[in-house]
This record gives C-alpha cells, structure tokens and sequence, in this order.
C-alpha cells in the first residue's frame, strides 16, 4: 500500500493550480457549447494542454503521451476551482476516440480539428424505439443505392440532436447478417434533407432528449467508419469507458459534504437537521457508502497503473453502485427538507439553485441509461462471477 | 502509488488461506461448535506467527502492521476459524505496546502463543442494562456481558471510564460464565469480578480508542471474508443446481441477487485496506474510518448473509450445509465492538457534527 504519487506530479498540480488563477476569469460561464467564450477557451486549454491532451498534434490535439494520473490532477484542480473544464459531448468524449482507433486518415483529418474546436456538434444515434437494452436489434435501415447509403427509420434519447451539425449513427446494412454482424457506423450532416427532429420533454421538465427521425436520408457510401456490418466492434471500441466515468466517487463526496452544509443550516422547529437522529444515521450511511466508493476508485486507478494487479469486480459495479448512490444522496437532502425539499425551479425557497431535484431526477435517469441497472446485473453475474447466461427463447414458428 | 497488498502480503494471505483449508474445515469447526476447543488450530496458526504479527521485533514479535492484521483477519472470517485472533494477537498486542508498563515477557508468550489474552470491551463501548466495570484501588468490581474467547489466560477489561486493565484468569475473585449464542465459531463469557486484582495498562482514553479502532477493522476484515465466502458458495450452488432444466443461476432473479451481493461487497474489500492502512499511516483519518468500515461492512454482511442463505433455498436454511455458522458469524461481528447505529453516530461525533 503505498499512496504516495511521484514528486513530479506535484509540480504539475502547481503548474495547474496557477494557470487557473491567472486565467480563470477568461472561462466561459454556464454551459454555453457554441459561443466564442466557449471556443476560446478551450483553445487555450488545448494550447496548454488541459484538455484534449492525448489527442496527437497533427489533428489538433495537445499530442501528450497518456498519463491518467496528470489527467485526474487536471479534473480534480479544475472541480476544486469550479472552472469550466473545456467542452464536452458525444462527439469529443465518444466519437474522437472512436476515429482515432478506427477511423481512417481522411476521416481523422477531416473531423477530429474541428470537434475538438466547437466548430462541429455531433449527436449520438444509437438507441431506437425498438432497442434499448437491445440495443443490437436496431432497425434503422441503411440501403446502398449507387454511391450513396439511403437512411430510413427512428433515433430515439438523442440528445443535442436540435443543435448538432452532424450525427454519428448506427444503422443495419445487412438485414440477412446475424444481428450483431448487420450494423454499420455512419458520419452524416444532420442538414442532409429528410431529417426531422422532435424534443423529448422528460421528468425535469426539460428537453434534455430528442427524437430523430429520417426518411430517404442519402448519405455518401464513403462516410462509414469501419467495414461494412463492423459498426457493432467500432461502436464497442469505447462504450465500457462511457459507463466508468458515469458517477464518479469524488463527485458523490462533494454531494455527500453540500448535504452535511445543508444539514447544519436547516432547522425544523428550532432544531438543526443534523441533530435529528433518525436523518443524521441516514446521513451517516451514505458518508460510509461514498467512502467505500472513493477507496474501489483508487483500486481501479492503482490497477491501470501497476499493471499486473487485479481489481477484481471494482471497476465493473461502478455504474451500478455509483449512479445509485447518487440518487440516495441528493434524495436524502429532499426528504430532509420536507415541502421545501419540493421546491422547483422559480420557487423562492428553492435551496442549492434547485440542484436537489434536479439531480434526483437526472441520476434516476442514468440508472436507466448507460446500460439500465438490470443490464449491469446482467454483466457483473454473467462476466463477472461466471454465472450461465440466460437461454435465448426460439423464435415463434 | 500502490493501492492494494503488497507481493509479501498476497503470499501472507496464501499461506494462511492454505493452513486454514487444512485444519479449519467445517467439519473441523463443527467439532468446535459442539463442545471441542480450539487448541490445534491456534498451535498452528502460531507457527505461521500470527499471533506475533503485531508484536513489536523488540519483544519478539514479528512487527507488523494493522493491514497485515486485517488480512489475517478477512482469512479466519472466510474459514469461521475459531480463534483468539481478534483479543490476543490484535487488540492485546496494540493495548501493551501502548502502555507506559514493562510488559516484555507478556508480550513474548503472546507471540509464540502460549498465552491468551480475552477482551471485555463492552461497557465502555456502549454498556447494556446493570452490566458496569468498576476498579477501587487496585481491585476490580462489577460485571462485563459478552467478554470474547472464553479460555483467556487473562483479560484486557475496560472499565466505564475508558481506563484498560489487565487481570488474570486464575484470579479466585473472577467468575467466568459460559453463556451460549447463535454464533458457535467463537465462545463468549459472562465475567463477575469480586474485588479482582487489577493491574493498570494505561488510563490514556487515546490508547483505549487505538485498540477499539484496530478491533473493529480487525472485525470488519473478518465479516469481509465471511461474506465473501457466503458469496462464492450461493454463485457455486446456483451455477450447480437445476430447476426447470436449467440451472437456477441462469434465472435472472438469482443472478440479480448475485450481482447485487457482488457489487455491494467489491468496495468493501478496498474500505477495508484503507482501513487498516490508515491505522498506521493516517491517523488524522483513522477513526471516522475505523467506524464507517466497521458500520458498513455490517451492513452489508446482513444483506449477503441473509439473501446467499435465500440463493441456496431450502437447503440454506438446513445444518447440512452449513452456511448458518457463517450467517452467525456475520451477525455476531455486527454486534461486537459496537452495532452500526452506535458506531454511525460515533462517526458523526467524530467529525463535530453533533455532541456526543
């Protein structure tokens, strides 16, 4: 057991640590992904190496060598200051690892630049209707038609898809393939005619999801990465990494440390919440839960650094348990609040700008995606503890 | 940066994984369980050294850390290997090396085994009822519930006012009381003390809190390998057994409960290596963790407990197989040492939450 990092890693932290009090003020605020601001500042975090730090030079990148632990002394300076980190979304955490392990040189040059930039928007169009858990009955239909793919069929949980410029998508190619060998990644402008996008209004009142819907979209043959009926493996090369980073421990620890504040400054006839002894053991319980949380992420993060040593299970109920544990923290703080933990949006007593609801809300929402909680059940038993998997039914003849 | 055990310690493991599966099987335990002592088993475990780990090299030990200790531990949980374990080579060793008396040759039998030292923490843990622990002078008086193992050849006694004592076994104003519980892997004993010659370890609360600490991770490790162990039996049995043609592991609703088990326990081996390291490494962090690893594990141990016992069905619930020693043990470490509500409440003290 050795916690200790290399005294260069301090250095580095300090390097970090100056760079956001001298430039802090230049970062954009809320989460704006068009504006200049935005643009801008994740220009000079490219420049210094704060974001898009892997991502080789010559498509715009920083070009570092991987180093995970200067990536987490960047995320944990840059949570501690409440700095805006750079931009995010589909296309630079899930596409742009996507091309660079699948894409060719072309598709490379041609669209890693400009995402990194801000200066192109994707959307992600992987679930349908149809295929959810399932995601590999998809039936989305891609047909070649001389030298283009005609597109016909429903994108569904597709978010940004009203803003988006363009959509990496997968679609069945090969309707006689085995389902898994049918499916092809395709890149296409979402202003391609025959595109119709409708807003998903969900629980938080918000249109955080879209419906996507194409009719004789033609899309030129040569804008597929991967092989024909590949489409499943690209689309696998990076969806693992997706569901780690979910609901990570240090940010339940921040949940966890707002509720203690909230719990000290709340009174129900006169009493502080904290000195109720049925509310303070929940809150216990979960401060217990995070910290068994915090110590399996530093397993993890010791395995991919000591190569050889076994994790174990640990990073594989990460989703599970951390996306649960989010929903129990930020639905403690509702039930310690009572009517005021109902508070919504412009409500005068709302407490944490309405972060509570909110949260509560948006983390039952990524129990269910991801890989809905059943499915990582699924996944922990069958791949993790060697349990049979369950016996396909025959189809109806 | 290294999270984990070290190549030395995987091999400590090892070792006494392979001991135990020789001497502690559950036939071995039965035997135990139904009137038998525990002798060999502790003679053997000594000529691996556990019971010197923690005592100082200069005493004779073997000078070890608390993680070294909680790895033992998780060992025994894994094996309901009946032992003194918990009171002669954890809790004893840590009281004496703290304490500002010459307690050389104590500590040398310890560690080659030859003398075992019980623990009657509970009431100044949380004292229950007419149970109290008080000393006048030098002689003790009152009366400690539930003291563990019940062939001490003395016993480290904390008294109402945290102070920690030891006094012998063979003291004619002792009465030693062997009362049953569910758990059959460990025996405690009821202890009246009439005017009991008692001889001062130290009147420092710090050093009382230093070995509750390292007791309760000792504990949590062993509830850790128990549980485990209840885990790995309940995915054998459904990979094994068929039901509708099938094996019932293939059912979701019992791999659920698989996947449940496992992803609740995962995190709880990693709590309790940062337990234990933090013991010798972070003390600013010792405590709250101590008492959030011990309230956690118990936690989660009733869960595995109760539903690896639902996985097996009906035969769970019979002595052929056995799994209820491993049910009790778990039940029998949630209560030891403090019960997660009053060890959760401890953390929030701790931290300046709330006053005690």
């Amino acid at each position: 057991m050795d916690l200790s990092f290399d005294p260069e890693y301090e250095t580095f932290r300090s390097e970090v640590v100056s760079f956001l009090a001298s430039n802090a003020d230049k970062a954009p605020k809320g989460n704006d992904l068009r504006g200049d601001a935005a643009k801008g500042w994740q220009k000079l975090l490219i420049e210094n190496g704060y974001t898009c730090r892997t991502i080789p030079k010559e498509f715009g990148g920083y070009g570092a060598e991987p180093d995970i632990i200067k990536s987490r002394i960047i995320a944990e300076e840059f949570s501690k200051a409440r700095v805006n980190a750079g931009l995010g979304g589909q296309g630079i955490s899930m596409l742009v690892p996507t091309l660079l392990e699948m894409g060719t040189q072309e598709q490379k040059e041609q669209f890693i630049q400009p995402t990194i930039m801000g200066e192109m928007l994707w959307c992600q169009g992987y679930s349908e209707p149809g295929a959810g858990s399932d995601l590999a009955a998809l039936s989305t239909a891609a047909v070649l038609d001389g030298d283009e793919w005609v597109i016909n069929g429903q994108k569904i949980w597709t978010s940004t898809a009203q803003i988006a410029d363009w959509i990496f998508c997968l679609v069945r190619s090969e309707p006689d393939a085995p389902k898994h060998k049918g499916i092809s990644f395709l890149l296409f402008d979402m202003k391609t005619p025959g595109i119709e996008v409708r807003p998903l209004v969900d629980m938080t009142g918000h249109a955080n999801f879209n419906e996507t819907f194409f009719t004789d979209v033609r899309v030129p043959k040569h804008q597929i990465v991967g092989e024909r009926g590949q489409g499943w493996q690209v689309a696998n090369a990076i969806l693992g990494h997706e569901r780690e980073t979910l609901a990570p421990a240090n940010t339940a620890q921040t949940r966890v440390n707002a509720l203690v504040d909230l719990m000290k400054n709340e009174t129900a006839d006169g009493a502080r919440l904290v000195d109720n002894p049925v509310y303070r053991d929940r809150l216990m319980k979960l401060q217990g839960k995070v910290m068994a949380m915090r110590f399996n992420e530093l397993r993890v993060l010791s395995a991919r650094l000591n190569p050889g040593q076994d994790p174990g299970l640990a990073r594989m109920i990460s989703k599970l348990e951390g996306t649960e544990l989010r929903h129990d923290i930020e639905g403690l703080a509702i039930d310690v609040m009572g009517e005021i933990g109902l508070a919504y949006e412009d409500n005068p007593h709302l407490r944490g700008s309405g972060s509570w609801q909110r949260e509560y809300m948006y983390y039952l929402g990524l129990i269910i995606g991801g890989g809905t909680s059943q499915i990582q059940k699924n996944i922990i038993s069958e791949r993790g503890l060697g349990m049979p998997r369950e016996p396909k039914f025959e189809k109806a003849s | 940066m290294q999270f984990g055990l070290s190549e030395e310690q995987i091999m400590l493991r090892d070792n006494i994984n392979r001991f135990l599966d020789d001497n502690s099987s559950l036939d071995r335990v039965r035997a135990f369980a139904d009137g038998g002592d525990d002798a060999d088993i502790w003679a053997g475990l000594a000529e691996l050294g556990v019971p010197a780990l923690l005592v100082p090299e200069e005493q004779g030990g073997i000078g070890l850390t608390p993680l070294d200790a909680a790895i033992v531990a998780e060992c025994l949980g894994a094996h309901i290997a009946p032992t003194p374990f918990l009171g002669t080579a954890v809790m004893a060793p840590t009281a004496l090396a703290a304490s500002d008396g010459d307690h050389d040759t104590l500590l040398a039998e310890i560690a080659a085994g030859t003398h075992r030292v019980g623990v009657a923490f509970g009431e100044a843990v949380k004292r229950r009822n007419d149970a109290h622990v008080e000393v006048r002078g030098e002689h003790m008086f009152g009366k400690s519930l539930f003291a563990f193992d019940a062939n001490a050849d003395s016993y480290l006694v904390a008294d109402q006012n945290k102070h920690l004592y030891l006094i012998a076994a063979s003291d004619p104003g002792l009465q030693r009381t062997h009362l049953t519980t569910v758990d059959k892997t460990r025996r405690t004993v009821e202890l009246t003390y009439d005017s009991v010659a008692a001889q001062c370890i130290s009147r420092d609360v710090k050093v009382f809190e230093a070995v509750l600490d390292i007791g309760r991770v000792a504990i949590a490790a062993d509830t850790l390998g128990a549980a485990q162990n209840m885990l790995d039996q309940a995915v054998e049995y459904a990979k094994q057994r068929e039901q509708f043609n099938r094996p019932i592991g293939s059912f979701q609703a019992v791999k659920h409960m698989c996947a449940e088990m496992a992803a609740q326990l995962e995190p709880c081996r990693s709590m309790v290596w940062f337990a234990g390291h933090a013991l010798a490494e972070l003390p600013e962090e010792a405590r709250v963790t101590a008492c959030h690893t011990k309230a956690h594990l118990a936690e989660v141990a009733q869960f595995i407990a109760k539903t690896s016992t639902e996985v097996h069905g009906g035969m769970g619930f019979t002595d052929l197989v056995g799994l209820h020693y491993w049910f009790k043990r778990c039940g029998a470490n949630r209560q030891w040492l403090g019960a997660p509500e009053f060890i959760r409440q401890e953390a929030a003290v701790l931290q300046g939450l709330v006053k005690d």
